[in-house]
């Protein structure tokens, strides 16, 4: 058993690129060798910059040699079948094997050296890789069919033990050869074997293992912040990417000036963090500090000073531009800004943002006035901003331009619906300013700055803020009446309006991310209650007349909603179940109704009670399949006798029936339930006593149709009939 | 600085070249590079460039975004093996030192949509600072590179605000004699700022821009394709005038864009086909297709 090394080294590879490359090099490299019939142990595989490498333990020397047998025709066949057996396998008669009178082919084939099959299994590997952009480069590329590689491949170092697996490729001769650190190492190492590898190169001033690279950055980074008083803001993503462009990582601490620190907190550390890949730190208020940490690719002789010193210049450039967007943005009110939504389009078919922007208000406006959201729906608190978000900072803003704002938003008696329609009015003014023009992912985040800063209603700010939330499934669920409102009539507007233009999501295809738009509007309500009809909130969405498309949309929610729900662990047959009672477009109802049904489905009662209702609607669809005992004929007077357990029913029902319609009235759908779990015990006697099939037409009739009543009032809770089991 | 990349680079095989004496957005415009890095010639050139992007002017307020700035450029077709160590020490040549330094090879992927040409390779980071697009030339004018060249396109006022420890441009030493960038340039940003973003006549713009697009598709009928390369680059120019004067709107943005990318792309081909006998000659490997 030996341990093989692979070294496939190439000028600078993209950070983002380095995971996935370990991964695909891990893999062909399997299933190059399973080809072969070498099963491969576990790989180690390590990315950096300038190379990619895997170690494959205890390969054997060489593979298992294999007898290979081929049924052939039988002994008594005519001789042309015998003579194409033999020129396919290009034997003699006499090497077949005569076996209960069929000829055998038989053929040994020898172990193969595995240092023969690596030879082969190399350039299949560098050919195949599947890299997301690769390019060709030299004199070779006279020729488009040259190799290509995401950057040029500069060499190979292939050792089976210690002995150098020959290969080549594009003009690279293998070799045990390889470079150390760019800067800090000059000349060529040698590699022994798998062993000395990472320690040769570390020796060269070059961490090859990408696990031990990030652990240093994150514990030098954390311990630099520590040693300044300062608490590093951890970015795993941040780590990677450093990682992704170093060989020795040396994190450094500089400082920027603290008069950068009038911009917004979160435009300082996107700067940072997309512009020039640095982290920031917090101080011990919990605020942004005037600190940075790079991650240089070299042990500077000065300690770093010159580095600081650059990086620092490099930021403050990259601060003064941002600060710069922030305080001519400050300068024009968002209601001017709003007016530039005009020249945006939304979508061809849908009109411009402007244009969503006054669906959006009047929507907004409408949920308020119908009394679908109101201050008393959740928070009341004013301008409360969700859990775990910051309230918003005071701005630094100059003070703002006298806007045309309406007077009774400043005396902080404006009805919810003026704020909500106010907030969504300028909710997406900001995606013209110059700050999300140059930061996308800063929209909403901005608007609510400068709204703020320019006087308007906390409220309104925080709406502007958060009325993009919730994005994604674990995102922040806006609580506070005004962005609520703001947030749901945006996200209907959005699916409705795609769903009127026939621009619906199909299969895996949902360029307008309405599916999460949906589960944005389904956790908006279930986790504020609001009790949201769909039928007429899609239909003012739609500014129809009629519920046409309101259906489709409807059906479309349910099937989000069953995907949301399934994580919480709630069955999605028994939505379905509640759901095809139909007439309900309010989730918030419907969902406590399945909640109560699934706890109900759960115990004896419930189970029993369900096998009650099916063999009662099995026998309704074999015995009255046209109506025959409708639910009527069960209220006329019986014109026999009944049985005990039939009459036990019957009273039991006269019990149960007003029970349930009560509670279900009070929407108590617990006790709902609990008023039909009083049919089990009587449905079950009934079955055990009592023919149904009574050769008496009255008496079956009257029977037929008093499992249709209890069938019926099974029904006022649930259609038991989609519930699976 | 620019006399030490010439010995430089000049000591490495590379004509040294002038600047091209048109207005054009990139040093890579440049025929010297966009012509010469087609067809299997081998090509090695360095030359200064000014050049010219109108939106970028700030009225001389910004300290280092600037409408006019000087690019270094070198061509090397095929790029050669041993790039990235030439590059670097075309850097220690000018005075960085790399022990202090921090030298990185950042991704970067050029394309230039009005050239219909892309290629990859990355920004190359200075302690923090981007100083040189370093790029491998996969097309141009929509056809393969065969071979790829390789291109250096060094920011000379970024290296120079570097080495002179400057934090604005305007400061950078023009001389040993107390001259400034800013003495020399200062006004002209502003001045030209006022005129791409304020004055310049539209109607006269867009009237010019069709009068380069027919004088290129004119002398493509001649087949001379280095004067019809000259009315693209000048057609470029124009659209990006157009642009700093805010006349063209998003949507039709894709549609100038095109129309300059044809006009390039259409001078490549007559420069491949021009010489596509003597180079197939010469380079029995090479094949126009």
């Amino acid at each position: 058993m030996t341990d093989f090394l692979l070294e496939l080294r190439s000028e600078e590879i993209p950070a983002r690129m380095q995971d996935k490359a370990r991964d695909d090099l891990a893999r062909l490299f399997t299933a190059e060798l399973a080809k072969a019939g070498i099963a491969t142990g576990p790989l180690v595989t390590y990315a950096t910059p300038r190379r990619l490498a895997l170690i494959a333990r205890d390969l054997p020397a060489e593979t298992a040699a294999v007898s290979e047998e081929t049924k052939g025709p039988r002994t008594s066949a005519p001789p042309q079948a015998l003579e194409g057996f033999l020129r396919k396998t290009g034997l003699t008669q006499e090497q077949l094997v005569d076996r209960d009178g069929i000829y055998y082919a038989v053929v040994d084939k020898p172990g193969r050296a595995t240092a023969a099959v690596l030879a082969e299994a190399i350039p299949a590997i560098i050919r195949a890789f599947p890299w997301p952009k690769a390019m060709r480069w030299g004199d070779a590329s006279t020729s488009t069919e040259s190799l290509r590689w995401v950057r040029p491949l500069q060499g190979i170092v292939a050792l089976l033990g210690t002995e150098i697996v020959p290969v080549e490729i594009a003009g690279i001769t293998s070799g045990a050869a390889t470079v150390g650190h760019r800067l800090h190492h000059s000349g060529p190492i040698t590699i022994g074997s798998a062993s000395d590898y990472a320690e040769k190169l570390h020796a060269a001033h070059v961490i090859v293992d990408q696990d031990d690279r990030r652990a240093l950055i994150r514990a030098r980074a954390e311990a630099l912040a520590a040693e300044a008083g300062l608490d590093l803001i951890p970015d795993d993503g941040l780590v990677a990417e450093n990682a992704g462009l170093t060989e020795w990582p040396v994190p450094l601490l500089g400082r920027f000036d603290p008069a950068f620190l009038d911009v917004p907190p979160e435009v300082i550390q996107l700067t940072a963090r997309v512009n020039q890949k640095y982290f920031v730190c917090r101080d011990g208020d919990g605020k942004l500090a005037n600190a940075f940490i790079c991650t240089a690719n070299i042990d500077a002789s000065d300690g770093g000073a010159k580095i600081v010193e650059g990086n620092r210049k490099v930021l403050a450039a990259r601060l003064s531009d941002a600060k710069f967007f922030y305080d001519t943005d400050l300068k024009v009110p968002l209601e001017e800004q709003a007016k530039k939504l005009e020249q945006i389009v939304f979508h061809e078919k849908l009109g411009t943002v402007a244009d969503k922007v006054d669906r959006v208000a009047r929507l907004a406006r409408w949920l308020v006035e119908e009394g679908i959201v109101t201050d008393a729906s959740s928070f009341p608190g004013e301008g409360r901003a969700p859990a775990g978000e910051q309230p918003l900072a005071e701005g630094s803003a100059s003070s703002p331009q006298p806007s045309q704002l309406d007077p009774r938003l400043h005396r902080g008696t404006a009805s919810l619906a003026d704020l909500a329609d106010r907030a969504a009015r300028l909710a997406k003014a900001d995606l013209v300013t110059g700050m999300v023009g140059e930061f996308p992912e800063l929209q909403g985040l901005m608007g609510g700055y400068y709204a703020r800063a320019q006087g308007e209603d906390p409220r309104v700010a925080a709406a502007i803020r958060d009325h993009y939330k919730p994005v994604g499934q674990g995102d922040d669920v806006p609580t506070d009446p005004v962005t609520v409102a703001v947030s749901l009539a945006d996200k209907l507007d959005t699916v409705a309006q795609f769903f009127g233009a026939d621009l619906k999501p199909t299969g895996s295809k949902d360029p307008f991310a309405l599916r999460r738009s949906g589960l944005a509007i389904i956790a908006l309500i279930t986790k504020n209650g609001i009790r949201v009809p769909f039928y007429p909130a899609t239909t003012k969405a739609l500014d129809r007349s009629s519920n046409t498309g309101s259906t489709d949309i409807l059906d479309f929610l349910i099937d989000r909603l069953k995907v949301q729900q399934r994580e919480a662990g709630v069955r999605h047959d028994l939505i379905d179940a509640v759901f095809a009672l139909g007439g309900e477009d309010d989730l918030v109802r419907l969902l406590a109704r399945v909640h109560a049904l699934q706890a109900f489905i759960g115990t004896a009662d419930g189970t029993n009670l369900l096998a009650g209702y099916k063999r009662a609607a099995n026998i309704l669809k074999k015995e009255a399949p046209a109506g025959e005992g409708d639910h009527a004929a069960a209220q006329q007077p019986l014109s026999y006798t009944p049985e005990p357990a039939e009459a036990a029913l019957i009273a039991a029902l006269d019990t149960a029936e007003p029970a349930a319609a009560e509670a279900i009235a009070r929407e108590d759908f617990e006790r709902a339930m609990a008023a039909l779990a009083t049919l089990r015990g009587p449905i079950d006697a009934f079955f055990d006593t009592v023919t149904v099939n009574d050769p008496d037409g009255d008496k079956r009739g009257a029977r037929l149709a008093l499992l249709d009543r209890v069938r019926a009032a099974v029904h006022n809770v649930a259609d038991f009939s989609k519930i699976e089991g | 600085m620019i006399l030490t990349l010439h010995d430089y680079w000049s000591d490495r095989g590379c004509l040294i070249l002038q600047p091209y004496d048109m207005a054009m957005g990139a040093g890579t415009f440049h025929p010297a590079t966009t012509l010469r890095a087609l067809g299997p010639t081998p090509w090695n050139a360095a030359f200064v460039q000014p050049c010219r992007r109108p939106t970028d002017g700030r009225y001389g307020e910004n300290p280092n975004r600037l409408q006019h700035y000087y690019q270094y450029q070198v061509i090397l077709k095929p790029s050669p093996a041993d790039l990235q160590d030439l590059y670097l020490g075309s850097l220690r040549a000018i005075g960085i030192d790399m022990q202090l330094h921090d030298i990185r090879f950042v991704e970067d992927d050029w394309e230039s949509p009005t050239l219909g040409a892309w290629g990859l390779g990355w920004e190359v980071w200075c302690d923090g600072m981007e100083v040189t697009q370093f790029t491998y030339f996969q097309q141009m004018g929509g056809y393969d590179m065969k071979p790829v060249a390789g291109e250096l396109t060094y920011g000379l006022e970024r290296l120079a605000m570097y080495i002179q420890n400057k934090d604005s441009v305007y400061d950078l030493a023009f001389n040993d004699a107390g001259v400034t960038y800013g003495d020399v340039f200062h006004e002209n940003e502003v001045e030209m700022s006022t005129w791409n973003f304020e004055v310049a006549d539209t109607d006269a713009l867009f009237d010019l821009f069709r009068k380069h697009v027919a004088e290129c598709e004119n002398s493509l009928n001649r087949r001379l394709p280095i004067p019809a390369y000259e009315q693209a680059i000048k057609a470029s120019h124009v659209f990006n005038l157009l642009q700093a004067r805010g006349v063209i709107s998003v949507a039709e943005r894709q549609a100038y864009m095109g129309r300059v990318r044809d006009l390039a792309k259409g001078a490549c081909g007559a420069w491949i086909d021009k010489n596509a006998d003597d180079w197939t000659a010469r380079f029995p490997h090479w094949s126009a297709a």
